[in-house]
C-alpha cells in the first residue's frame, strides 16, 4: 500500500544539480572582473541591477498579486536618498546601503495606505506616489531641479577600483536578495504567499495573514529596488530625477517578469538575462527597440501569459529552484486510473512555484 | 481669487471630461485602462494631422476621428481586454501597460519629440474670451470644454437609464452571468462601452489639443489626472466624476499659487488626501470607489 502512495518531494535531480551550477556561476561571476574588460565588467553590473528589478517586482506582483506601476519611485529614491546621505559626508559606498534601508523605511508608512487598494487603483495610485515623489526630489535645492546633481565624493577613487567595487556589491546585492527572497518562498510565509496569489480571499479564510504578507512583499521589493537605484547611480554618477523616477523602470521590470514567467522564481532571472540581452542587440535600435519592448510585452500578456519559464515548467515539469513541493505518483498507482504511466508524472495538483 | 476658482473650475470640465471614459470602462469591465492616457493623445495627434496635411478644422476632424476611436473602442475590448481579463485581474493592467508603450512609442516615432497644438487650427476662439461681471474674462474654448462635459456627462446618464443599450450595458456590469441569463449579450454590452468610452477619450484629446500642447509622451499625465479625478469624484453618479475633476482644478490651482512648482503637486496631494478620507471613512475598502454610473443607476 506504501508503495502506491504518492510521494511529496521539494528538491529534483535537476533542482539538485541546479543548486550546485548556481554556486560556480557565482563563484564564477566574483573572480570575472579579473578576466572581463571595463565595459564588460559595466555591463555585468546592470544585469545585475537588472535580475534585482525584475525579482523584486515579480515578488510584488507574481507573489503578492500587487502589480504596480510605480516601483519607479523606489529606484529613484534610492538614488537620491544616496545623493543625501554623501552630501551628508557619509562614504558613498555605504551611503548606497543606508540609503536602501531608508527606502526600505518609506515605503512602510506607503504601504499602510495604498495596500488596501486592488489591482488597477493600485497599480496608478503608485504611478501617483512616483510622480508626487517626483515633483517632491525636484524641490531639493541640492538636486536643482531637472539639472540633477552627482555622486561626486565617488571620484575619490579611481575608476578601475571603483567598477569593480560596484560589480562585486552589484553581485552581492543580487545574489542576497535572491537568497533572502528564495528562503522567503521556502518558508511559512511562501505557502502564505502561494495561497494569496492563487486566492487571497480563500487564503483570508484559512487564516493567512494577508495584508501582512504582501507589507512584507511590498517593504522587501521597495528595499530591493531601492539598492538598485543606489548602485545605478554609483554606476552612472550623475543623478537627473528625470532619468530616476521615469516609468520606463518599471516598463522593464514588468517586461522582465512577463517575459520570463510571472510568478516563477526562475522566471524572472530568465526575463532579465533575455532583456539584459536584447538591449545589447537591439538597445541601438531607439525608438523602435521600445515599440518591441511594449509590442512583446503585450504578446506576452494575451498568447502566454505564463511567460517562458511558467510554460517550460508546465510542459515539462522542470524545476531548478523549487519553492514550493511536487506531488509525485508511483507507477502503479497512476496505472489504477489508467494514465500513462511515467515514473516521474507529477499530477496536476502540483504546485506551480 | 475669484478669477482663479472660476478657471480651476472651468479645467476641472476638461478633467471631468478625460475622467469619465476611464471611470466609464471600470464601471463597466472593472477593467483601468492605463493606455487611457496614450489614446486622447492618439486623437490629439489624429486631429494635427487632419488639421495640418488636409485643412480640415479640428471641429470637422472630430467627424471622422471619433468614429475611428469608437472602432479602436471596439476593437480594443474584442482583441485585448476580452482575452487579458480571463486570464484575472492583473493580466489586463499589464496589456494596456504595454500597449501605451506601444502607442507613446509609435507616435514619437511619426512625429518626434515636438510639442504641437491644436490652437493654430481654431483661429481666434483659442484666446477669445467674454468679459464676466468683476473683471473676470473667461476664454470661450474654456467654458466650451466645460459645456461639452456637462452635456456629455447628462447624456452618459441618460443613456444609461433610459435605453434599452444602456440597461443592457448596466446589467452586465452588475452581473454579466445574470445578465447572459435574460438574453443579454456581455460580450455586445461590453464592446460598445468601450466604443462609448473611447469616443470621450477622443473628445477629451481633441480639447487637450485645442486648449494645451502635447507631444507623444504626453498620455501618462493624462491618465494620473483621469485617474485622479475619478478617485476623488468617487462613488455616486457620473456626476461625481466632474466634482471630481472640478476639485482636482483648484487644488492644482491653490498649489501653483504656494509654489511656482505646485500645479502638480497639488493635485497629487488633493488624490491622496481624498483617498485617505475615503479609506478612513469607509470599511468597505476601494471596491466600490470608482463605481459610478451603475451603482446610482441601480
Amino acid at each position: 500500500m506504501s508503495a502506491a502512495s504518492p510521494v511529496i518531494e521539494r528538491g529534483t535531480a535537476a533542482s539538485r544539480i541546479a543548486a550546485i551550477a548556481v554556486a560556480l556561476i557565482i563563484a564564477l561571476l566574483a573572480i570575472a572582473p579579473q578576466f572581463l574588460s571595463a565595459g564588460a565588467v559595466d555591463r555585468m553590473t546592470a544585469l545585475f541591477i537588472y535580475v534585482i528589478l525584475a525579482a523584486m517586482w515579480n515578488a510584488l506582483a507574481g507573489f503578492g498579486g500587487l502589480v504596480s506601476v510605480g516601483q519607479q519611485v523606489f529606484f529613484g529614491l534610492g538614488a537620491y536618498f544616496s545623493i543625501r546621505l554623501a552630501d551628508a559626508g557619509l562614504n558613498p559606498f555605504v551611503a548606497l546601503f543606508v540609503s536602501a534601508i531608508v527606502v526600505g523605511a518609506v515605503s512602510w508608512p506607503i504601504s499602510l495606505f495604498m495596500l488596501r487598494l486592488r489591482n488597477g487603483e493600485f497599480a496608478i495610485g503608485m504611478w501617483v506616489i512616483a510622480a508626487l515623489t517626483h515633483l517632491l526630489v525636484n524641490l531639493d535645492r541640492l538636486v536643482q531641479g531637472e539639472t540633477g546633481t552627482s555622486l561626486i565624493s565617488l571620484n575619490v577613487y579611481d575608476a578601475s577600483t571603483r567598477r569593480v567595487a560596484i560589480y562585486w556589491l552589484a553581485l552581492a546585492s543580487m545574489t542576497a536578495l535572491l537568497a533572502v527572497l528564495f528562503g522567503l518562498l521556502r518558508g511559512s510565509t511562501g505557502a502564505a504567499i502561494r495561497a494569496i496569489r492563487d486566492n487571497e480571499d480563500a487564503a483570508a479564510s484559512v487564516g493567512v495573514r494577508v495584508t501582512g504578507t504582501k507589507r512584507l512583499l511590498f517593504v522587501l521589493a521597495a528595499f530591493g529596488i531601492g539598492i538598485a537605484g543606489a548602485l545605478w547611480l554609483a554606476t552612472s554618477i550623475t543623478f537627473q530625477p528625470k532619468t530616476y523616477f521615469s516609468v520606463q523602470w518599471t516598463a522593464y521590470m514588468i517586461f522582465m517578469v512577463l517575459v520570463g514567467g510571472i510568478g516563477t522564481f526562475e522566471g524572472a532571472i530568465l526575463g532579465a538575462l533575455l532583456f539584459f540581452l536584447i538591449e545589447t542587440w537591439f538597445g541601438g535600435a531607439g525608438v523602435w527597440y521600445l515599440i518591441g519592448l511594449g509590442a512583446t510585452a503585450l504578446a506576452f500578456s494575451l498568447l502566454l501569459p505564463r511567460g517562458l519559464w511558467g510554460t517550460l515548467e508546465e510542459r515539462f515539469g522542470l524545476r531548478l529552484l523549487p519553492v514550493g513541493y511536487s506531488v509525485r505518483i508511483p507507477v502503479n498507482a497512476t496505472l489504477t486510473t489508467g494514465e500513462t504511466a511515467s515514473p516521474a508524472q507529477t499530477t496536476t495538483s502540483r504546485e506551480k512555484a | 481669487m475669484t478669477n482663479q476658482i472660476v478657471q480651476g473650475i472651468l479645467l476641472g470640465g476638461y478633467y471631468a471630461l478625460i475622467a469619465c471614459g476611464l471611470s466609464f470602462m471600470f464601471s463597466v469591465m472593472r477593467i483601468i485602462n492605463l493606455a487611457h492616457g496614450s489614446l486622447a493623445v492618439l486623437s490629439a495627434f489624429a486631429l494635427w494631422l487632419l488639421a495640418s496635411r488636409f485643412h480640415i478644422s479640428p471641429f470637422l476632424g472630430l467627424l471622422i476621428v471619433l468614429p475611428l476611436m469608437a472602432a479602436i473602442g471596439w476593437a480594443l475590448q474584442r482583441f485585448l481586454l476580452e482575452r487579458s481579463a480571463r486570464g484575472g485581474a492583473l493580466l489586463p493592467i499589464l496589456t494596456t501597460f504595454g500597449l501605451a508603450i506601444v502607442i507613446d512609442n509609435l507616435l514619437f516615432e511619426q512625429f518626434g519629440a515636438d510639442t504641437r497644438s491644436l490652437a493654430p487650427f481654431i483661429g481666434s476662439l483659442s484666446y477669445d474670451s467674454w468679459e464676466w461681471p468683476g473683471s473676470i474674462y473667461v476664454g470661450k474654448l474654456a467654458v466650451i470644454i466645460f459645456v461639452t462635459a456637462v452635456g456629455l456627462l447628462g447624456g452618459l446618464q441618460l443613456f444609461l437609464t433610459r435605453t434599452g443599450l444602456g440597461r443592457a450595458i448596466r446589467a452586465t456590469s452588475a452581473d454579466p452571468d445574470t445578465a447572459g441569463l435574460v438574453g443579454i449579450d456581455a460580450r455586445r454590452a461590453n464592446a460598445v462601452a468601450a466604443s462609448i468610452a473611447m469616443v470621450t477619450v477622443g473628445l477629451a484629446g481633441a480639447f487637450l489639443g485645442m486648449r494645451a500642447t502635447f507631444d507623444p509622451y504626453a498620455g501618462a499625465p493624462q491618465l494620473l489626472f483621469a485617474f485622479e479625478a475619478a478617485v476623488i469624484g468617487g462613488a455616486g453618479s457620473l456626476w461625481g466624476t466632474l466634482i471630481g475633476g472640478i476639485v482636482l482644478a483648484l487644488a492644482q490651482t491653490l498649489g501653483a499659487q504656494v509654489h511656482p512648482q505646485g500645479f502638480l503637486i497639488g493635485g497629487h496631494v488633493a488624490f491622496l488626501i481624498a483617498l485617505f478620507i475615503r479609506l478612513s471613512t469607509s470599511g468597505l475598502g476601494l471596491r466600490g470607489l470608482l463605481r459610478l454610473p451603475a451603482g446610482k443607476a441601480s
